[in-house]
């Protein structure tokens, strides 16, 4: 007997994802993705100047705002082949990396710990043997007794007043859940604790961006902050020491809390390093660069086919045509008009709303290919990428993840774990170690470059008569983003976003292959399709976020959890 | 007192905009003393945390579904206000319900929070708000700026013209017609 199971929406925050499986024997054997919101920002920009389009963009999405500003400003920098100030490369970089951190934790704390971390077994945890175990593993200072019998207080306070909130979705009692409950309690402290330390992320963008959620120093050019090491209402040395502070604080909680914690999960749960694989296709742009036209890059960018070391492919810099000419987007299975394939900078925006049709259109998403093929994207691919490139830290924290998990379980655990599940969040934890040590580099290199007398951060853009394309990337915490422009006369004459959650939450494409979200669910064991768990945690481990792939056409949208045999 | 007036909502989907057209105009309008803030918290969730710390009230201003006509402007203060976002009357049930869920676990939540909600005609994709919401503009910042006096923090208007007083009692309140209703 096949049953069919749907869940809409998957994601706790913002979008509107359907996720519909087909189960036999107690595995999924059919997986599709759907999103349920529509899109129309191209539509908005059309004849705007390009110099102001970042402002409407990092308003797609309202988690991502600063990176859809960034690749936004960067695809008018390409079209008119400038080069920008060194000191707006090093705060734009700080800023990415910064609002990386945050989403990487927010997302593995709060967004998808629950699909593994039961809640209510934290509330049965004895506090002294909890703080036994955290002092045994991790220096850490917030770990003592009274640090977890408070937490857990707090816990049973929240829970009594009946409104659990942001705990709602979590599957108590599920039999794939299987931590004790000092672990438990463990990683429900840490839920807690991680609350004020993303803050410290948020502050760093909003003291280099002039604010958050939407940063305003961004110029195609460069940057609007002032440097003045004297003048108080500018970037001032006082406000750079405070951010070296911050930063230090996120590196502790990042190497001795969050990597910690993945790896526990991840042995806890070794068994999902053989589930949820998927599309092993894994692309990366590089990111971070350290001159002023994008050449030299911080983290190395690439192409890796079958998750193949050997087939590696880098890209290079930030005008890589390697890139450019790789990506197309098929609208066959896609609420739009037609079935083709193009180059997005010769893409429409028409949609066409057809019923869920399992073998027709089903997604207001389109389906990108890198040079024909499906390809997953985000930390994972990211991780794989560096790793393939040879990059150093990446290599370094990689190995640390894989032997920390490795020592708990007894055994050696190769790269090919990182093909899973968990994986995803092991190359998370990874990468947002990476980053941290590229916030202390960019940090120094700012410093250094006023120190020479440098206090450039922007030189004006100049649009040239006529027609002329450019293409903005950035890998940012969900995976690649490109934004595509075709400047005429200096006004905006097509505009398309390739955003990460479009890549990995794409329907069939063109060629009828599925995308990543679908390809992951394949093989995965489901306990009870009434509480599709372990959809959930596979879905989840991509980090969905749909607000910028799609867009709301439903302010009454349900949510449910439909079950059908069929 | 430190207030912080947060405008919600998604400026590219015409009248989801409006809580951050409000701001604008309430911005256009009145000189905005130092103790409030007023930020365009677009479509973001728990981003804001950082936002709500060290705050005495929070003003927070939306399109609400409330099952009214177009234009409606509905008023909700302290318990009720977490309630509307988790009953998804607002398009941002999610983001925000978890940010205030969130602030009350960090014991971050401002003592004093009050919600404007404004009924959507159009949520299609524009920068234009409809024209029964655009209608109500004034009334919102109106509404807004009272509230703000009530907490004792006076807005001034930048030009004298055909703009109101506002006392930290609402006397000599401006005669704008009050379509807010509490909920029973």
């Amino acid at each position: 007997m096949t049953t069919r199971i749907t869940i809409d929406p998957v994601t706790r925050i913002e979008g509107h994802l359907r996720i519909d499986c087909e189960i036999n024997g107690g595995k999924v054997s059919k997986a599709w993705s759907s999103g349920q919101m529509w899109r129309g920002i191209e539509s908005i920009v059309q004849g705007k100047d390009p110099r102001e389009v970042w402002l409407y963009t990092q308003r797609i999405c309202g988690v991502c705002t600063t990176v859809h500003a960034i690749a936004s400003v960067r695809s008018v920098e390409n079209a008119l082949g400038m080069e920008i100030p060194l000191n707006a490369q090093y705060i734009r970089n700080l800023m990415v990396a910064a609002h990386a951190i945050q989403d990487h934790l927010v997302h593995f704390y709060h967004l998808s710990a629950l699909d593994w971390v039961d809640v209510t077994s934290a509330l049965k945890a004895d506090p002294k043997k909890t703080a036994a175990l955290a002092q045994n593993s991790s220096s850490w200072p917030l770990h003592s007794t009274q640090v977890f019998s408070d937490a857990q207080q707090r816990l049973k306070a929240f829970a009594d007043t009946g409104q659990m909130g942001i705990f709602t979705n979590g599957y108590w009692g599920h039999p794939a859940m299987r931590l004790s409950p000092e672990v438990n309690l463990l990683a429900t402290t840490h839920y807690l604790q991680a609350l004020e330390v993303q803050r410290k992320a948020n502050m760093i963008v909003s003291i280099l961006g002039g604010k958050t959620p939407h940063i305003q120093n961004l110029a195609v050019g460069g940057v609007a902050n002032a440097i003045n090491t004297d003048s108080p209402a500018t970037l001032t040395m006082e406000r750079l020491y405070y951010v070296k502070t911050l930063i230090d604080d996120l590196g502790k909680f990042i190497n001795e809390v969050y990597f910690k914690d993945v790896c526990a999960i991840g042995a806890a749960y070794a068994d999902w390093t053989a589930i949820g694989a998927g599309v092993k296709n894994y692309l990366a742009v590089p990111d971070l660069p350290i001159d002023g036209k994008g050449i030299a890059c911080l983290l190395p960018g690439g192409y890796l086919p079958g998750g193949d070391f050997a087939k590696f492919h880098p890209i290079r810099s930030l005008q890589d045509e390697y890139f450019q000419k790789g990506v197309h987007e098929s609208v066959k299975h896609s609420w739009y008009q037609g079935e083709w394939t193009r180059h997005p900078w010769e893409e429409e925006t028409k949609p066409e709303y057809t019923d869920f049709q399992d073998n027709g259109k089903y997604s207001w998403v389109k389906a990108p290919t890198f040079y024909g093929q499906p390809a997953q994207v985000g930390p994972l691919a990211n991780v794989l990428v560096m790793y393939a490139a040879g990059h150093e830290p990446t290599r370094k924290y990689t190995e640390l993840a894989l032997n920390t998990v490795g020592s708990q379980l007894g055994q050696k655990l190769s790269v090919d774990a990182l093909h899973s599940t968990i994986g995803r969040h092991a190359a998370r934890a990874v990468r947002a170690a990476v980053l941290y040590e590229a916030l202390q580099s960019q940090w120094h290199n700012l410093i250094e470059n006023i120190g020479t007398g440098d206090a450039k951060t922007f030189v004006r853009p100049e649009f040239p008569k006529g027609e002329v394309k450019g293409v903005g990337y950035h890998e940012a915490p969900r995976g690649v983003l490109s934004h595509w422009v075709v400047i005429k006369d200096a006004k905006v004459k097509n505009y398309q976003a390739v955003v990460p959650s479009t890549w990995n939450s794409g329907p069939r494409n063109g060629q009828d292959v599925p995308g990543p979200y679908e390809a992951s669910l394949i093989g995965t064991p489901i306990a009870d399709p009434q509480r599709p768990l372990e959809v959930l945690r596979t879905v989840h481990s991509f980090d969905p976020c749909l607000a910028c792939a799609i867009h709301l056409t439903d302010t009454e949208h349900q949510e449910i959890v439909e079950v059908r045999a069929a | 007192m430190n207030i912080l007036v947060l405008g919600v909502g998604n400026l590219l989907m015409q009248d989801e905009g409006v809580g951050v057209r409000a701001l604008e105009a309430l911005e256009a309008r009145f000189l905005i003393p130092p103790a409030v803030e007023l930020l365009d918290g677009g479509t973001a969730g728990l981003e804001l945390l950082n936002q709500l710390a060290c705050r005495d009230a929070l003003i927070i201003v939306d399109a609400v579904n409330s099952g009214r006509p177009p234009g409606t402007v509905v008023r909700f203060e302290g318990e009720q206000v977490p309630a509307v976002f988790r009953k998804k009357i607002s398009p941002h049930q999610l983001g925000i319900s978890d940010l205030l869920a969130v602030a009350r676990l960090t014991d971050l939540l401002p003592q004093h929070v009050v919600l404007f909600g404004v009924q959507p005609a159009q949520l299609g994709t524009g920068l234009e708000l409809s024209p029964q919401v655009a209608g109500v503009l004034e009334e919102v910042t109106l509404l807004i700026a009272l509230e703000l006096a009530s907490f004792g923090a006076d807005l001034v208007p930048k030009s004298a013209a055909p703009a109101p007083v506002l006392t930290p009692s609402g006397k000599g309140a401006p005669p704008v017609r009050l379509s807010c209703r509490l909920p029973a």
